[in-house]
Formats: C-alpha cells, structure tokens, sequence
C-alpha cells in the first residue's frame, strides 16, 4: 500500500471515531489498514515521523493518536 | 525546618532498613543548600513536594498521581514515563514528575566520569533523585519536567553516547548478567550477545508496535543472575551439551578440607566439616552423582546443569565444553493469571556470531504474537491461551520430549487432517456397505 493512501485511511477513520475515542492500540491501525503487524508499523512510523499521528503511553502500555486531539496528560477515563 | 510535616513518612525512617524517606529529605536537603551553585532547571523544592504528596496520599489512602501522557522526546514511543500530580498548586515542584529510562551497558559497567556525568546532569535538568537500577534494569531518573526532556536527550546521545531504554508496548531494554567479563560459568558471552539484540532491535525498542511489553533477558548459566527465567518473555540461559569436568584430585581437596567449598562464600561461620556425601550427593536433584573408594562420578545424561555440584566445588567440577545457551519464553509478573516461569522453547542453541539461529526463534515468535495476541496480553498468556503446541508450529520448530512437562494422562488425541493418511474424505457408499444407518 502507498504511504499516501494508508495515511487517508487512517486519519479518516480515527477522525470519524474522535467524538468516542481519541486514542488507539497498534494492532487497531494495522487492521485499519488491513496489513500485517510488521508492516503496518513501517507505514505507522513514517506517520508518527511527518506529525499526523502521536504516541501516548501509559509507562506500561502504548497507543496512538491523531497529533493533538483528546487528553495530552494522564486522564482518567474523563 | 521541612517545608512539609511528614509524619506518617518519618515514621518510615524508624525501622532497621535504609528508608527511601530519608534518601530523599537528604536530596532536598542538598538542594536547598546548593553548595556546587547548580542552576536547577526544575523548582529547587521538588524533592520536598514529593514528600508532601507522598504524605498525602498516605493520609487520603490513595495516589495523587496521574500516570501516563504524550510526553516523550521525538520520533521515540518509549523511555520517558509521564506522571503529574494532581494537587498542582499544593505541590508545585512536583506538578510533572515525568521518569526517564535509562538503558543501562551490557553487564551494568559504567565508569565513574560516566556516573559523575549523569548526576551533574540531573542535578541539573532533574530532581538528582535516581534509581540505580530499576526492575528491567535501566537507570532510572526520577521527576523531571516536559521542557527538561528534550535538552536532556540531546545531552545524553551527543554528549555521552548514551540512549534512553524502553517503556510501554515496545520491546524492554535487554539486561544481562556480568558473563564471561567476571565469571567462570559463563555457557557464553552475555554482553555481546545483549548488545548485539539491542542494536539489531533498536526499531522494536524505540517504536511501540508490539501488543504489551515484551522483555530479553540473559544468563550465562543456570544460576540465573538477572533471574531471566522468571523475569523475561525471552529468555537466554547458558548451558552445555557435554560433561561436567571433573578433577579428582581437587574433589580429593575438598573432602581432605584444604579447599573451602563453595569459594568461600559460606566461611563466615563454622558449619563443620565438609561432607561429600551430605551436601553433593544427596542433594543432586537428579540423584545422578555417586561417590566411591575417593572417586567422584556424574552420569551426565541426567544431570540436568542445576549447577549446585559446580557452586559447592568450583575447584573441582567445571562446566563443560561444548556451550550454547537454552531458550525459554513465557515469564510473567502476576496480573493475569498469576506469575509464571518461562517454559522451555529451545532445549540448546550454540550461541555464535551473527547470532542468525537465535534472531530466527525471536523473530518467529514476535510474527506470531503481533498477530495472534490481544491488546495488553503477554506472551505468557498467549502461549497460555492458545497452547504450546499453536506456538511450536508458528515458530517450525518440532516438538521434543523436552518441551514435555509431564507424561499424558489424557487419551486423547487429537490429530489434524494433514496427520493422518487419507485426511478425513471417505467413501460414503463403500462405509454404508458395512455400516447401517
Ligand atoms: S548467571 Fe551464571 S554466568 Fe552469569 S554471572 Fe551468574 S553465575 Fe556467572
Ligand atoms: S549440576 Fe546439578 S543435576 Fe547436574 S550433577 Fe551437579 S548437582 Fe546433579
């Protein structure tokens, strides 16, 4: 898949999701877009390297998001 | 005078124990006086508003932090752990308290201008509160605040050649045990294969894609140093395929007394005369040892290198030559399901530059549990969920008594198509003829 298109993909689906959910598991963007885990991190990563995307952790664990939407700091499930 | 009355913290301090409580009234201390004149980049009272909050969350019974966030330095998923208070304006100093991770060098071996150099640097750009090392092993900087992050990466990877470990879903700094650098059991050479890893997987350490934590870990020989069968998803634990080398005539030192067992280590106090029989023989787990007319013999075959023989008679018995290490995966910390010890996957690897057999078996598992596993599940719990055997077919590697916990008690069998001559298709019609419906 062109980085392009899997960057349209994504962004349209996690835009559509803001109002319910603003950050999401790695295994939930490679089944976005529909790829294996190891290659759906290349395209991820390059994601995360322009801006689009932006990585929250927990310490224990590691998600995604678009670049600035729902809660920076630790929240509790406000 | 305190800034804050901690007296539930003080009472800490009473035990016989060192207390983390007085570690850190003894940084705020320091800071407060500032003697070296450090321009502290962070409120100079952080370390007393962490005893604040601490002491405050010992009053309410509960934490006043929030854990987590976006906070990281760039093009990085882990190393930094985001933490803020939620009583800012009580404890200012303490209103971020991010942590950094640290990864540590293979076998833990720093100098002191490496040491200084750290410090300096968080006395800084931190609260100089350290933890030296945490569970995983990295070097653990405690409390610091998001606009210190980036200036304290760009010191540390320019000006010390060192980077920041791994944290969240990513692939855990590796640690290792001091191996061959110190140590006559070493079964191989633990730093480098450590370093090795940690370069090879810089990608999978630094960018979280995996579903939860995953952690490398190596043992130069069963003693298990850094305890990598009960603390690493993968773990490496050296071993030997060939005998225990003996030398009889230093057993002879050994029970004539001229040699102390055990290097010495028990010689603080006097527990008798040394007894062969007593303390090795018997107490060999597989009862293959025996000791006769002054000879000491191992039927090798069923010594399973626990390693206490070698421990109690360094001089005498020394492990064998023909070294590799034994692959295990699984080990967990409670959570789900309850601790676990890691199971063994691969009974022995040599262990040889470019390490290409060993990469293969991690990588095979890394395929399928990205693929297979849940949000948040360990490999533990997947081997669990889905069965050894699903794992033993993801990675190709065929089943061997070894991988046998206990002899079958169930006579069940179950076979897959492709197992069994003819797969399940039949002749309906010729079945019927000898088969009523
Ligand atoms: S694990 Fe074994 S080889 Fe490594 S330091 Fe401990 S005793 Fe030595
Ligand atoms: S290493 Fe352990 S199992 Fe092997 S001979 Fe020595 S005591 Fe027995």
């Amino acid at each position: 898949m062109e980085f392009d298109e899997a960057k349209k993909m994504i962004v349209e689906k996690l835009e559509k999701k803001a109002k319910t959910k603003t950050k999401f598991y790695f295994n939930d963007l490679a089944k976005i877009l529909d790829m294996k885990p190891r290659l759906a991190k290349k395209l991820v990563t390059k994601m995360v390297e322009e801006g689009v995307l932006e990585y929250w952790s927990s310490g224990s664990t590691s998600m995604y998001g678009l670049k600035g939407a729902g809660k920076q700091a630790g929240a509790e499930g406000e | 005078m305190a800034k804050h009355a901690t007296p539930l913290l003080d009472q800490l301090e009473s035990g016989p124990w060192p207390s983390f409580v007085s570690d850190i009234k003894q940084e705020a201390e320091v800071r407060a006086k500032n003697e070296k004149g450090v321009e502290y980049q962070i409120p100079v009272d952080v370390c007393d508003d962490l005893l604040g909050v601490l002491e405050l969350s010992f009053k309410h019974g509960r934490t006043h932090w929030k854990h987590g966030g976006i906070v990281g330095v760039f093009g990085y998923g882990g190393g930094v752990i985001g933490r803020y208070c939620d009583q800012p304006e009580m404890f200012p100093g303490v209103a971020h308290f991010h942590t950094i991770r640290i990864s540590q060098p293979a076998g833990k071996y720093y100098n002191t201008k490496f040491l200084n150099q750290l410090c300096d640097l968080w006395d800084f750009r931190g609260s100089g509160l350290t933890n030296m090392h945490g569970s995983t092993g990295d070097v653990v900087l405690i409390g610091t605040q998001t606009p210190q992050l980036e200036e304290i990466f760009y010191e540390l990877t320019h000006n010390m050649g060192q980077d920041l470990g791994g944290s969240g879903s990513n692939l855990r700094t590796p640690s290792d045990c001091i191996g061959s650098s110190r140590c006559e059991y070493a079964c191989y050479d633990t730093q480098n294969l450590c370093h090795t890893l940690t370069m090879e997987y810089q990608d999978e350490l630094h960018r979280p894609a995996f579903p939860y934590k995953f952690k490398f870990k190596f043992d130069g020989c069963p003693n298990g140093c850094v305890a990598s069968i009960a603390r690493s998803d993968m773990s490496f634990i050296g071993t030997w395929r060939d005998d225990i080398r003996v030398d009889q005539e230093a057993v002879a030192g050994y029970v004539g007394g001229e040699l102390v067992p055990n290097g010495g280590a028990h010689a603080s106090r006097d527990w008798g005369a040394f007894d062969i029989q007593e303390e090795i023989i018997d107490l060999c787990p597989t009862g293959c040892m025996r000791y006769e007319g002054g000879k000491l013999e191992i039927n090798n075959r069923e010594c399973t290198r626990c390693m206490h023989c070698i421990n109690a008679m360094p001089r005498a018995l020394r492990i064998g030559l023909d070294r590799g290490c034994s692959i295990l995966v699984g080990a967990k910390a409670p959570i789900l399901d309850g601790a676990q010890m890691g199971s063994l996957l691969v009974p022995f690897v040599k262990v040889e530059e470019p390490y290409d057999e060993i990469k293969e078996v991690i990588e095979a598992i890394w395929d399928w549990w990205m693929e297979e596993a849940k949000n948040r599940e360990r490999l533990g719990e997947l081997i669990k969920r889905q069965g050894f055997q699903k794992m033993l077919k993801a990675c190709n590697i065929e089943p061997v008594i070894q991988h046998v916990q206990e002899p079958r008690h169930n006579p069940y069998i179950f076979w897959n198509e492709d197992e069994v001559e003819g797969g399940w298709d039949r002749d309906v019609n010729e079945f019927r003829k000898h088969h009523l419906r």
